[in-house]
This record gives C-alpha cells, structure tokens and sequence, in this order.
C-alpha cells in the first residue's frame, strides 16, 4: 500500500509527544462533555417490554402478526396459542405498534370508528417500564396499503437515507482514497455530529436555535477532523506506520470514542427538537418536513462538494492524490495540506450526516454511527474503494435497499441484507461499480 | 474502599471461564493473524457460531454436552469453509472488512425475531446446563482456596476451559514449529513467493482459518458454560476486545494471546471494581458508578493505539519479527 | 546439446563442455563458457520451431482493459539452454513470465511444459511439475530465517500437511536431509553464515540469491528468473552470472528476462526479443542484436531519447575492459541501440517498480 509522506527521520521525542497527544485528544473529548452530562442512563440489553393479546370475541387468535417500530428499530413479533404476544424495547420512549390486517383470519379487521387507521397505535412505555396494547377486532374493511405504495414509501425513505449515507461515506472514501486508511472510527465522527447538535440545541444545555445549533455542530465536527488529522493521523504518517496498523489504531480509536460518548450521554436515547414532526402525505409518500429539508440539504452538499472536488484546484489536487500519491507529490502538490482538509471535509460532512441521522432514525444514541459503519463500508466498496462518486452511488443503492428489502425479509435482518450484498460485490467485483481493476504483478 | 474485595475479584478472574474463553479466541486469532497474516475482524462470529451451536444442540435437539460442544466446533468449521474459500483470495482489507460484515450478519440472524423458537432472539439461550453437570467428576461441594473458592460446577466449567486451551495450545505450539507452521508464515511474509515454490497457498489459508475458527469457537463455548447465550455479546467490541488481548501479548506467539487475555481481564475486574469504589470513596467526584465503569473501555480503546503504534510486537513477541509487515 | 552447426561469432571452448559433464565439480572460473548452440531448426525468426522445446507456447494473449500487454502467436524454448527475454519496457516480459507460471491467466491461448498442457493450472502446481520462477522485485520472507527460507523450497514435505505435522516423529528425519541439502546450497551461494538470520537483514544482493538458491531447493527443470541482476551490487554480478551458467551446466533449463545487454551477450545461448506484447525477433545473441526489428523496438519504444546520450554511452562502454572484444570493436546500430536502451532503463526503471507496487 501506499504511504504518501515524504521519508521523515523522526527524533526520539516524537513518540513521546505522540502519546501524549493521544491522551491529550481523549482527555479533551473527554472535557468537551463534562459540559453536557446528561441524565437518561438505560442499563444494557432490552429492559421494558410492549405485550398485548389478540382475541375476537373472547376467543384468541395464533399467529396474528405485530410490528413494533421505535427507538432500537423494527420488530415483527406473532401472537401464540394464547392470542398473546410481547417483545422487549430498548428504550422508555414512544413506539408504534401495528397489526398486520393480512394475517387474521377472512373477514376479519381492526375496526374502530373514530380511528382512520386503526390497526396502528402509538403507545409510550412509561415509569413502570410495561405497557399492553390491544385492539378492537370485528368484521369489518381492512386498511392495507397496497404492495407498490409501501415500495414506493419505502424507496423515498430509502433514497433519503442513502443521501444521508453518503455524506458518510464520501468522507470515508476520500480518506482511504487519500491516506489508505480503512478508518473504523468513522462512525463516531458520525455520531460526534450529532452528539454536538444535541450539546447545542437541546432545552437542558445551551439550547441554541436549531439554525445556528446544527450548523456550528457541523463545524465542530469539520474541527475534530482536523484535531484527528493533527493530534493523530499526521504523526503516523510521519512515522510511516502501515495501513494494518493504522486501521487497528483507527479501531482503537473508534472504541475510545465510542465509549467516551457513552460515559456523558449514557446508554439512552436522546431526541432533538422536532423529531418527531408531523408527517404529510405526497400521494402514497408520508414525509415529515424534516425529511424534506434532509434531503435537500444532502443533496445541496453533495451537489456542492462534486463541484468543489471536479472544478476547484483543491479539489483536482484530492483526486491527484487518490490517484497516485508519489507522482502527485512529485508534481509538487502538498500532500499533507491536502490530506489535512480532507480530514477537515470528512469530518464536517460526518457531523452532518450524523445530525441528520438523529432525526431519521430518530435519537441519538452513543453508538449510533457504529450500527451504520458497515453499511458506510458497504457504500463506499460497492461504488469502488477510494471514489467520491462512486461512494454516492453505493450509499444511494445500499439505502434503497436497506428500506425496500424489508417488504420481504423482517425488518431487524435488513441491515443483514445490506451487508451480505457487500461481502457479494467483494467477490464478485471487488474494484465496486466504478473503480478501476487493479493490475496484478 | 474494600480493598479484600477488589483484590479477591480481580485474583478470581485468572481462572474466570471469560478469561479461559478469551484466551482460545486469541489463540485462534493468532492463528489468523499472528501466524498467516489474515486480519480476521469476524472472531466474535465465530465465538458466536460455537456458543449458539452448543446450546441450540442442547436445547432443540436434546444431544448430550459433549456432542453439542462438537457440534459447535464443526459449525464453526463450517462457517470458515463457506467464508473462507470466496474471500481468502481478497487483499488484506478487504478480507478485514468482509469478515466484520461476515459476523454481524451472522449475529443479526441470531437476533432477528424471525427465529425466535430457536435463537431466543434477544433474550438469547440459557438452561441447558443439565447434562453437563451431570456429567460433573467432581462430588457436589465447594472446594479451593481463597479467591478460587468456587462450586463443584464452576470448578468442572474451569477445568474443561483450561484442559481445552492446554490442547489448543499444545497443537498450535507443534503446528508452528513445524513445516506446515514454516509455510503459513511464508504465506504471511508473501503468498506469492510461497506459491512459486510449489505451495497450495490458498489451502494453507483456509486450513488456517479452520483450525482459529475452531479454536475460537471453543472460546466461545467456554465463555458461554458457566450461565448463558445472549446475542448482545457478540457486537464487534468483543471481536476488538480479542484483538486487544492478541496484540497485547504477541500476535505471532504461542503464549502471548494466553498472557494478553488474563492481564485483559485480570486489569478489567480490578477496574470494574476498583473505580466504582473509588466513585462510592468521594475520590472522583465528576463520575457516577456507571460512568466510572464506562472508563474502563474507554481506557482499551487507548490501550489499543498505544499498543499498535509504540509495541505492535506485543509482549511475548520479537522486537525483529514486527508481525505488520505490509 | 548438438553442436552441428557452429557458432557465429564465438568459438566452443572444450574446458566448458567438460565442465557440464561434470556438474558436482567446482564452479568454473570466470572465463567465457561454451554457448550451446543449434537450437532451432530452420530460419532464426519470431516462433522458430526448436530442436527440443521445454516451452510451447501458442495464440496466448493477454488485455487489461483496452491494452494488449502480451500476444505471442508463438513460441518455443529451448531445453537445456539458457534463454534470454528482452525488450523495451512495457513489451509484456514480465506479463508472459506471469502468464506461464500460472500467476496470471491469459484471455486465450494454450502452453506446454514439458509437454504437458498449462492452461489454467494454477502456480503452486506449475512449481510443482518443475517450473520455478523468481521476481523482478525480490521475495525473500523477511521475517523467516535464511534456512526456514531455503527449507520451504523443498518439495514433498510431510511435515507440510495439516494432521502429518502434529507428529514430528514422522517428519523430523526428513527435515534433516532437506536442512542437510540446504546448508549444502547455501554454502554454495556463500549464505551458509547467514543461516540462522532473519532473510529481512540481507542485502539486496544477497537476497537474490536467497532466492535463487530457494527455488534450487525445489529441484527444478526449468528455472525463470525475472530480472536477477536488478538492484545487485557489482561486486555480486560475476558470482550470480557463474550461478546461472551452473544451472545449464547442471542439466537445467533457464529463461530469464534482463535488460542489461552484457549481461545477455555473456550468458545467453538463445535471445527473444518483445515488444508492445509480441515476439519480433529471436535468434543467436549475436545476431539478435543486429537484427533491425530490434532496434526498431527499442529506437521506437524511445523515440524521445537523445542519440548524443546513446552514443556518448557507446564511448563509455568501448573504454570499458570487461566489454568483450567482438561487441567493441565495431560500433554498429545494434550497440547503439543496445546503450540506448540500458539508458532509458535507469531512467524508466523506479516508475516501473513504483507501479509494480
């Protein structure tokens, strides 16, 4: 692999002053969050439970099928022999419980007069960390949504989160690309996003409008890029470590992170303002204006960041780069400046998406980024290691399929899909959908 | 601050089967890593296959313990196979993340609900003890001394784990020292200059990924003996927290995953007990209990760089034999 | 070795034929050995049919994406003999070495090996019929030992199979004759000293012929080694040249792929010239680089090159004593060409090694 610094011969000193700015990195994020402790502090594993029992008239119904969505994701759950069922959530918080028409018996639907979908109900587990849902179950007209609007529902969420994706995954792509670095703390520079978002805006510590909060919680997260590229990244490469290394450290340094925001934000879910806005109906699509704006702003940065890379020098000085190193220092580009800003871009476009992650998923949780990490590697090994564009492409295909695959795989395996498509295309055609073949000898 | 405690727990994790359990995954990565230079980032899968195939052994197709434990060893064999003959001809990264993805795939669909009657999903699997302690040697009683004061059955659960890991360590010991073991190494220095004198390259990785996978399995049946099988274990961290321990010993040593598991573990226990006393003390008064048990992770995520960049040979290891060589 | 058709230029020496008869004697002194000759039957041209061919090769082709870095209609080496392969950069030498060991696979065609068909048989069995190569950028196993290095080149190890390797008792009095065997090359190759070091601390040199002797471990038929005096201090040249006329001498067949034209001239007893993935001339060394199809190659390949460069190289070289007395006394367009190229070798070579990365 490539390592694109000059020959430096470092003084003994140097491995001393590198120690002391890891510790002095962590001892900072560390310091940075003393100023946010927050409560909400969920032991590990799934505590509370949502049950219920589905009978029509006092005689129980088997294999009636539930989805319960919420903070921890989906889950499908059946009704036993009882007409009883029951799954555990992560989170006291508000969930949806749906009740899939299709499989109680013919003629047979929820009904309920004063309720226009009435197999759907919101329930909030409380205090006591329980709560029973039921439902009012006669003969009556089903409310089913056709097969092509949930599709077509499912692959609007999904290009949504595909965009959102690949502001990640862009940033991660332009690293490798740059230094060969297959960095797994990429996540947390997700999750740092929104964790500062959260510092900046939420009612119980600064709370700054939303319009200067996430902006400055982006540019925060630009600043750690750069304090990463600093304090850590530059050195190694200084000290010419190899890409194993550097990939393990990147790992060392993404369960450093990812504890560090566990230990102030704890093991809960945190929601920023309007998470949960109102949804409105675009014929079969249900979007919330969060989503809407979501949307535009990614692909207004996207837009904006490829013509940065294919007009500006800087830009044409990045792609020099990732195509060769060596003779793009020989053409006297300044590699490390440039590996410095990427670093810089990287981690601002992994803020943003991390704050508009917060709200798609919704929440903010200390390992929040990890959970996406794969599907970011996914993205970026689908559109070809090591290309911006191809990382777009690979984040919009991996988020549509992410969403559309749960019409006929269970809705907790759908990331499993995302990631078994992955491990396919290595094989098959391991340069992805855009990269080159490597020539072999 | 009671110190009797802290010390008795943190002695009484040297023989915990968490420690045992660690130190057959570490050996299997080693095996992996250390010696053929594949950077398997999917150990916690494997544990997971050998863990699950025990107890679903137990629990759905009543087998006796000892068939179960086989069970799991040859599922975990199994899995290698299927990963390993696509994706050994990957470069290095790319098998590293292909693993990862191999493993979380692997723990999702041990969490999904879909199978449920099986997996437990969530809640995972537990209770299949009975014919393992039937099966105890030991007369029913407390036996040891000091911290190592343990029951009949948590003695027969650390006596199986260290008998285990003394054959695992014993086969990988000779493997290393012989031709086969010469030419996996040749295989990590440059697959190949290996293949240009004759070797199957590609059949020394698999057979490489086979034996670790196995042995990681037994880590992962050991680990999960003395209480229960619950999918939240099998995250990447455990995958990274191996590979702490691998790399804190020696990757490319015998002995070196066995040491890096027990100062892993012996390190976590004092920690996990020493700083919430130190909480409950008035001495960190920024902290709460839970937070100060959130430090200790935090503290190997840091141990992990530091050990990577200035000691990547690890303890046992060879200053001159640096196992990152690309 | 039929000698019925004599040599074109230099004579055959009856001291090294009497070498070769004896292949356990010591090594010879450096003096001109003979060349083996009549190796093809008919007119020297690009596929010539060979007396006794180790190597056929036929319609093999080879394209990464719109690049056709090798096509060779056809193509014979001979046994016994001591083949060179050159050409300019880029011509697809070391794309042919790839595809006939199997570390690469063609878009068509098919080769032999001793008669035996090679297409789609992966490297390792390749090495195994008794075709071993080396690399143009040295593979010594930096962190084995120079033995552990030398012993893995044995072939048929019992020690090297899975359950056969967890009981010493049956591989240990193998091993011994295979580290006998080894200390025995070692020495030749003056490493013996060296054995217990790691291959790491070798010079580059020295790993050469590391290599060299490793892939002797395997008792080959045919050796092809890719570049050998690539990046070896002169001092070593003489004793790596002598290695290699060893090998003929000892009954093996050698092709190697070189860019320095003395080089060539000394040792080779057959040349064949590539370029932009073809095969344009083949013959004696004497003639070859006469040939105009050569120098086209090369003056084609670097049309950019300065002619006063070339011929200011030319003078250098006739001052040089240990040019031989045929090629310095007349200076023709094969020299130039020739100079020329070992010219842009230096200059081209640390981009080639870049990409080779």
């Amino acid at each position: 692999m490539r390592s694109p610094s000059p020959v430096v011969v470092h003084p003994p000193g140097r491995m001393i002053r590198l120690l002391g700015v890891i510790l002095a990195v962590t001892a900072a994020m560390l310091g940075v969050f003393a100023l946010s402790a927050s409560p909400a502090m969920a032991a590990e594993g799934d505590p509370y439970r949502i049950s219920g029992n589905v009978q029509l008239d006092g005689e129980p119904l088997e294999g009636v099928e539930l989805v319960i969505d919420g903070p921890g994701g989906k889950q499908t759950v059946e009704t036993d022999e009882n007409g009883q069922w029951r799954v555990s959530v992560p989170e006291k918080d508000e969930y949806t419980v749906t009740l899939d028409e299709d499989t109680l018996p013919e003629g047979i639907a929820v009904v309920d007069p004063e309720d226009d979908s009435p197999n759907e109900k919101e329930v909030t587990v409380g205090a006591g960390g329980r709560v029973s849902v039921n439902f009012f179950i006669g003969e009556g007209e089903r409310n089913v949504t056709s097969i092509w609007d949930q599709f077509v529902q499912r692959t609007v969420q999904g290009l949504n989160f595909g965009l959102m994706l690949a502001l990640a995954a862009i940033g991660l792509s332009l690293v490798f690309g740059t230094t060969g670095i297959s960095n797994f703390a990429h996540g947390e520079m997700v999750t740092f996003g929104a964790v500062a978002a959260s510092f900046l805006v939420s009612a119980g510590s600064m709370a700054l409008p939303l319009w200067i909060g996430l902006p400055l919680a982006v540019v925060l997260s630009a600043g750690l890029g750069l304090v990463l590229d600093m304090g850590l990244w530059r050195p190694l490469r200084r000290k010419r470590v190899g890409v194993v290394q550097l990939m393990i450290v990147s790992i060392g340094l993404s369960l450093a992170m990812r504890y560090t925001y566990q230990f102030f934000i704890g093991g809960g879910t945190t929601q920023l303002p309007y998470a949960s806005a109102p949804k409105l109906s675009f014929g079969p699509v249900q979007l919330s204006w969060i989503d809407i704006a979501s949307i535009l702003i990614s692909i207004v940065v996207i837009v904006g960041f490829a013509l940065w890379l294919t007009r500006s020098r800087l830009g044409k000085a990045t792609r020099a780069i990732s195509d060769n190193p060596s003779l793009a220092s020989a053409s006297g580009i300044d590699v490390d400046y440039v590996v410095r800003v990427v670093w810089i871009i990287a981690g601002g476009l992994a803020g943003l998406a991390g704050v508009l992650y917060a709200y798609y998923r919704p929440g903010i949780k200390w390992d929040m980024g990890a959970q996406i990490l794969l599907l970011m590697f996914a993205a970026v090994t689908l559109g070809g290691l090591g290309t911006a564009f191809g990382a777009l492409i690979g984040s919009l295909i991996v988020g549509v399929i992410v969403e559309v695959s749960g019409l006929w795989i269970p809705d907790d395996l759908k990331y499993a899909g995302a990631l078994v498509i992955l491990i396919v295309i290595l094989l098959f055609r391991p340069q992805g959908i855009l990269g080159r073949r490597e020539r072999i000898g | 601050m009671d110190w009797i405690q802290i010390l008795s727990n943190t002695a009484s994790s040297i023989l915990s089967p968490a420690t045992i359990g660690y130190a057959l995954a570490a050996l299997g990565l080693a095996v992996h890593f250390g010696y053929a230079g594949l950077l398997n980032m999917g150990i916690a899968g494997f544990m997971a296959i050998g863990a699950y195939g025990y107890a679903i052994s137990v629990l759905s197709f009543d087998l006796p313990w000892w068939l179960a434990a086989i069970i799991g060893l040859a599922a975990s064999a199994v899995f290698a196979l299927i990963l390993g003959v696509p994706t050994l001809r990957l470069r290095g990264d790319y098998l590293a993340i292909v693993t990862i993805a191999a493993a979380e795939v692997v723990r999702l669909l041990f969490l999904t609900t879909a199978f449920d009657d099986v997996t437990g999903s969530a809640d995972g699997l537990s209770g299949y003890h009975g014919s393992f302690r039937e099966a105890n040697l030991l007369p029913e009683g407390t036996y040891g001394i000091g911290p190592w004061t343990y029951s009949a059955n948590d003695w027969w659960v650390r006596i199986l784990g260290l008998v285990t890991l003394a054959i695992a360590v014993f086969v990988v010991w000779t493997l290393m020292r012989s031709p086969w073991g010469r030419v996996l190494k040749g295989i990590r220095e440059d697959e190949d200059a290996v293949r240009a004198l004759g070797k199957n390259a590609f059949s020394y990785k698999l057979q490489a990924l086979v034996l670790g996978g196995v042995l990681a399995a037994a880590g992962g049946i050991v680990y999960a003996l003395p209480s229960a099988v619950s999918p939240g274990v099998y995250v990447t961290s455990l995958t990274f927290f191996v590979w702490t321990a691998l790399l804190l010993g020696g990757a490319a040593t015998v002995f070196g995953p066995l040491l890096g598991s027990l100062i892993f573990w012996v390190l976590q226990t004092f920690l996990s007990n020493f700083l919430p006393a130190l909480v409950q003390a008035g001495v960190l008064p920024f902290m709460t209990q839970i937070q100060a048990g959130t430090l200790r992770f935090i503290l190997v995520g840091v141990a992990l760089m530091l050990l990577v960049i200035f000691m990547p040979q690890g303890i046992l290891g060879n200053k001159k034999e640096l196992t990152f060589v690309k | 070795m039929s000698s019925e058709i004599p040599a074109p230029t230099e004579p055959t020496t009856d001291a090294a034929t009497d070498a070769a008869l004896d292949p356990h004697g010591m090594p010879a002194a450096p003096v001109e050995r003979a060349k083996t000759t009549g190796l093809h039957v008919g007119e020297a041209k690009p596929g010539v049919a060979k007396v006794d061919p180790i190597i056929v090769a036929d319609g093999v082709r080879r394209t990464f994406g719109g690049l056709t870095a090798v096509d060779v209609e056809h193509l014979e080496i001979p046994r016994g003999a001591i083949t060179a392969l050159i050409g300019p950069n880029g011509a697809g030498k070391t794309t042919l070495f790839n595809l006939l060991t199997g570390f690469d696979k063609p878009n068509e065609g098919s080769w032999t090996f001793d008669g035996k068909s090679l297409s789609g048989v992966p490297a390792y069995k390749v090495a195994r019929l008794g075709q071993v190569r080396t690399f143009q950028l040295t593979k010594a196993l930096g962190l084995l030992t120079v033995l552990e290095n030398m012993k893995l080149g044995a072939k048929g190890q019992l020690g090297e199979r899975f359950w056969t390797s967890l009981i010493p008792a049956v591989w240990r009095s193998q091993d011994s004759k295979i580290e006998a065997r080894a200390m025995g090359l070692l020495a030749k190759f003056k490493l013996d000293t060296k054995a217990p070091d790691f291959a790491a601390s070798l010079s580059g040199g020295q790993r050469k012929l590391l290599e060299m002797a490793r892939a002797l471990m395997s008792e080959p038929k045919l050796v092809m080694l890719d570049e050998p005096m690539a990046g070896v201090n002169p001092a070593l040249t003489q004793s790596l040249l002598d290695h290699i006329l060893d090998l003929k001498d000892e009954g093996m067949t050698v092709l190697f792929v070189e860019h320095d034209m003395h080089m060539v001239r000394h040792i080779a007893d057959w040349v064949v010239v590539m370029a932009e993935g073809k095969v344009v001339a083949e013959g004696d060394p004497y003639t070859v680089m006469k040939d105009p199809a050569v120098i086209d190659a090369y003056l084609g390949a670097h049309q950019e090159l300065d002619l006063g460069v070339v011929t200011g190289r030319v003078t250098a070289e006739e001052a040089d004593p240990t040019t031989d007395a045929a090629a310095s006394t007349t200076v023709d367009a094969a020299d130039l060409a020739n100079a020329g190229m070992a010219e842009a070798e230096a200059e081209f070579e640390p981009d080639t090694e870049e990409k080779k990365k």
